[in-house]
């Protein structure tokens, strides 16, 4: 099937098997290989995308759903050399160690702060359980993702995500 | 060029690591490609224990973008025998380990075929393609039934399901006293059998191997711990001149043991791409890691401790089984025997014996997990500090104050004939117990016993050392261990001043970019950001024994920090030719080689920095008469002692009476690790081992069926904890400096997973041990917990048969709300 979708600002035509993940579509065919695969049952989260502004874990979304979407990864967050606030604060915080759930974590984290621009120890918690970590206990994670929130505050969290695409469509 | 005069060592410096890991810009095996590259499925066996009486590939091999099949008889010439480096004993029982069966399978989750094809969809669909029969043969399950008389042989060619027993016996090794003379005196005697469950890694990035034939060398990438071992292991089992292998680890996402292994994957990777010519990858599904990856723990633990009245141990006595699975991988022999040594942890035992029996049963082999033999002792010992308590109705810390080695006692040479270079058990104690607020819980837990609150509160104690730093190279040897345990390093100064730094430890994750490159900034005087550390490739870093056992620091800095050394001594000599002084009147200072006497910085003293000298050895224009122009310096640091770091954790659980849930309510530990290096780097690996400890007495196991399937497969049945499962933990520190070794460093990396296990379970139990309850097994799941409150069964749980009982999900039996 033919699917036109737009990757971190870029857009591509590309015909694809009906039965693609997404994630593989990423990887294998654009080598937006920053997301990765951790699991076979959409349990760890570490594939986390955007779609159109919301967290997917792109294991569980097949790349035909994609068509006409536009879709941002962790390498499309930086601008001009620019962290995102959220990748900073896990900078910051030490909030990874092997890395591997990483990318996945930062995005689920910056949807999270969409729908919450400050949310409470509990509240960042119970966001992220979709997302597993082995390195670190998490205790850090809770703690970037409260400091990117005092970095972005004043409904910055929003703002966020439009900071990521490129044409804010009004798919949200 | 201006030096650094703050020190780094101490710094909480922000992670050199970080950069790529966040932006996505990483390099997991996984993620590289190579021209003409193509991709390996593997068949696994679904059964236990069978004869293979026929496999057909044929249809699979006629299956579009389909390159080649093979079985395990086409690949059985070649493929030698998995390596097991730890031969404990020299009767030990070792059955071939092939790395895909070829007559019969042991485990459910060994190979049978590989199929390689064009795409990875293309070589898992021409799985389904191929057709194997099977004969049942009976499956050992139960370790204990394993050993009787007359049981079904996992390997009937050994004659027996024993691999091996090793013992130790203080008496005998003249370290202390007779333990049976010592039982028959008791005036109490606590005699408990514990379980450790079976556990599995469960690392985030599942294993996967590149190979490139294509070379004058072999290229093996591999998501792996242990890049230098697998190289020479390649070379020893496959006869491949060991110069024509080179193996990468690159960005490797976690490991805690895991990846710690030669595994079949990597075995078999590497003879398919040498047969087909072609450059190959094998990356396992998250399924394919819990099956057939290596498992941890697996022990059943006979324990008798005997004691006065007055709560002083006198003797400990310690049985153990220990499941090995269907084979012996690179250490499984050796990993409970690990553990022989901290059975005693910080207690001044007089006496003590240790005897563990080996024996194989039809699982996932068992190997390194995060501690690796220690957490299996220190969770024994301290929960029977625990029962001496209640038993003498004494205060558990009191039981624990009355045996321990006080801080004015060391060095102390332990009744295993170890030396604890320093520790203060006492200081991390009170510290802990004032940051807990110990008193007061106690109170309040009398308050809500008193009022038969729904919700108990219980109280855990666990006062843990460990031995950490693998290891003094005479020491292993004395074990049987097949390799040393020093480490490697060299230092190369660049022409412009820049510093790499080359280790042969192989991180994955840890941080040592960022850690070595603070230790060398202090060394050397450069700036943090001038150095640069090269790991993980046996061509740039061509000797190590890498990174397991919490040795990197321990051992692998203190060969960065020799390396230092002789850079430095061979700058002086150039500098003092360049200050035309002599060597002796030079003076070495924050990055600077002066003439002694003349001031410092600022002061108008001619001096030479270590760059300047990089330059000039460069150039090597005006160097002494005889001096090779070269500051490059390696070492190689053997550590003449183990590590032992050491905390107090201290637990508060409330247990839901109703329900059975456990929350943790706090959790404060202390822990004393020596000098730091980087305390946010130190923080961490705390943290993360505290959920990885509290996983094992809460949330994980690993369960199979009564026909040997893994029913604990994926992470919707295996449960690792989520932050929402996780308590935030109060971490502090006391810092008594290592005497054996110059940074005054200890391990980091196990201490949170051996301590906080027992203290977890010692809370649980402490929470309901009024309502008749002795003990629970582990994972503590809500079934376990509600079975145990309301039977006041002192066995609740019996041998754990269900999955995915913690977390409050339902079991398979239905739940026994």
């Amino acid at each position: 099937m033919r699917i036109t979708v737009t990757v971190d600002g870029t857009k591509y035509a590309d015909d694809v098997e009906p039965r693609q993940l997404l994630v593989h579509y990423l990887r294998e065919r654009l080598g937006k290989v920053g997301t990765v695969v951790g699991c076979d049952t959409s349990n760890c989260g570490a594939c986390t995308v955007h779609l159109d502004g919301h967290s997917v874990k792109s294991c569980s979304v097949l790349a035909v759903q994609a068509d006409g979407s536009e879709v941002t990864t962790i390498e499309g967050l930086a601008r001009d050399g620019q962290l995102h606030p959220v990748q900073q604060a896990f900078h910051d915080n030490h909030a990874l160690q092997c890395g591997f759930c990483t990318p996945g974590m930062i995005m689920q984290s910056i949807d999270l702060l969409a729908d919450n621009p400050d949310p409470d120890e509990k509240a960042v918690r119970e966001g992220l359980e979709g997302n597993l970590c082995r390195c670190t206990g998490y205790q850090n994670i809770v703690r970037a993702v409260r400091d990117a929130a005092s970095h972005m505050q004043g409904g910055a969290g929003p703002e966020a995500e439009q900071v990521t695409s490129v044409k804010a469509g009004g798919a949200q | 060029m201006t030096a650094t005069m703050e020190p780094e060592v101490g710094k909480a410096r922000r992670r050199k690591e970080d950069a790529r890991l966040i932006t996505g810009r990483t390099r997991w095996t996984d993620n590289l490609t190579l021209p003409g590259l193509v991709h390996m499925s593997i068949l696994r066996s679904p059964m236990a224990h069978a004869r293979i009486t026929s496999i057909d590939v044929s249809a699979a091999r006629e299956l579009p973008g389909v390159l080649a099949v093979f079985t395990g008889a086409d690949l059985a010439d070649e493929q030698g025998s998995l390596p097991c480096a730890w031969p404990i004993t020299e009767d030990m029982k070792s059955p071939n380990a092939p790395s895909i069966a070829v007559d019969q399978v042991n485990f459910a989750g060994e190979a049978v075929a590989v199929v390689v094809a064009r795409s990875a969809y293309e070589a898992a669909d021409a799985l389904e393609a191929i057709d194997v029969d099977y004969d049942d043969l009976p499956v050992v399950l139960d370790m204990a039934a394993a050993v009787e008389d007359g049981a079904d042989l996992v390997h009937s060619d050994l004659g027996t399901n024993k691999s091996a027993t090793w013992i130790f016996d203080s008496n005998e090794a003249g370290t202390g006293g007779d333990v049976e003379a010592a039982i028959g005196d008791a005036e109490v005697l606590i005699e408990r059998t514990f379980r450790q469950q079976r556990l599995i890694p469960a690392f985030m990035e599942p294993r996967s191997v590149v190979v490139d034939p294509t070379g004058e060398q072999y290229t093996m990438w591999s998501a792996t711990q242990i890049p230098h071992i697998l190289r020479l292991m390649l070379a020893m089992t496959l006869s491949v001149p060991e110069h024509k292998v080179r193996v990468i680890a690159p960005d490797v996402g976690g490991g805690f043991g895991g990846k710690l292994q030669v595994t079949p994957e990597e075995i078999l990777t590497f003879l398919v791409a040498r047969r087909l010519g072609k450059p190959l990858k094998y990356t396992e599904s998250r399924s394919e890691s819990m099956l057939s990856g290596h498992h941890g723990r697996d022990q059943i633990q006979k324990l008798t401790l005997s004691a006065r009245r007055d709560g002083t141990v006198t003797g400990l006595k310690v049985e153990l089984l220990a499941d090995m699975g269907a084979y012996l991988r690179l250490v499984t022999p050796g990993v409970p025997i690990l553990g022989a040594f901290m059975f005693n942890a910080i207690y001044k035992f007089p006496a003590y014996r240790f005897v563990c029996t080996n024996v194989f049963t039809n699982k996932t082999p068992t190997d390194a997990y995060r501690g690796a033999g220690r957490p299996e002792a220190t969770f024994a010992i301290e929960r029977l500090m625990d029962e001496l308590a209640v038993e003498l109705d004494m205060d558990p810390m009191a039981v624990r104050e009355k045996n321990w080695i006080k801080h004015e006692e060391f060095p102390f040479t332990t009744v295993c004939g170890l030396t604890y270079d320093s520790g203060n058990y006492e200081a991390a104690t009170d510290k802990a117990k004032e940051l807990f607020g110990y008193d007061a819980l106690r109170a309040e837990q009398a308050e809500r016993r008193e009022r038969g609150d729904s919700v108990q509160l219980g109280l855990g104690i666990s006062t843990f050392t460990e031995m950490c730093g693998l290891a003094p190279s005479r020491v292993l040897g004395s074990l049987s261990y097949g390799a040393g345990g020093w480490e490697h390093a060299a230092i190369r100064m660049l022409p412009t001043g820049k510093v790499e730094v080359v280790t042969g430890s192989s991180p994955h994750g840890q941080g040592h970019e960022t850690a070595w490159s603070q230790i060398v900034a202090d060394q050397l005087g450069v700036p943090f950001e001038d150095i640069e550390v090269l790991h993980g490739d046996t061509q740039s870093s061509h000797k190590g024994l890498d990174t397991y056992g919490s040795r990197s620091l321990t051992v692998g800095a203190m060969a960065v920090v020799a390396a230092a050394d002789k850079v430095k001594a061979k700058a002086a000599r150039i500098a003092a030719h360049m200050l035309e002084a002599g060597e002796d009147d030079v003076e070495f200072h924050a990055g600077s080689f002066r003439v002694r006497g003349t001031g410092t910085e600022g002061s108008g003293a001619k001096g030479v920095s270590i760059q300047d000298v990089a330059l000039a050895v460069f150039a090597a224009h005006d160097l002494p008469d005889g001096v090779e122009p070269n500051l490059d310096s390696e070492a190689t640091f053997d550590p003449e002692n183990f590590s032992f770091p050491h905390g107090t954790h201290l637990c508060a659980t409330e247990v839901d009476t109703e329900t059975g849930r456990v929350t943790i309510r706090k959790y404060v530990c202390v822990d004393d690790i020596g000098k730091v290096v980087n305390p946010l780097i130190v923080e961490g690996q705390v943290h993360g081992g505290l959920a990885q400890g509290i996983a094992q007495a809460l949330f994980e196991e690993a369960v199979h069926d009564e026909s040997g399937t893994l029913t604990t497969g994926t992470l919707a049945d295996y449960l690792v904890p989520s932050a929402a499962d996780l308590p935030n933990f109060v971490t502090d520190r006391t810092e008594t400096p290592a005497t054996s070794n110059a940074l005054g460093v200890k391990g980091v990396g196990e201490a949170g997973t051996i301590a906080s296990t027992p203290a977890v379970v010692n809370a649980v139990i402490d929470a309901v041990r009024h309502l008749g309850v002795k003990d629970i097994e582990m994972p503590c799941t809500p079934m376990r917990v509600w079975q145990a409150i309301h039977t006041g069964r002192s066995d609740a749980g019996g041998l754990g048969g269900e999955a995915g009982g913690g977390l409050g999900s339902i079991d398979t039996s239905g739940g026994a709300q």
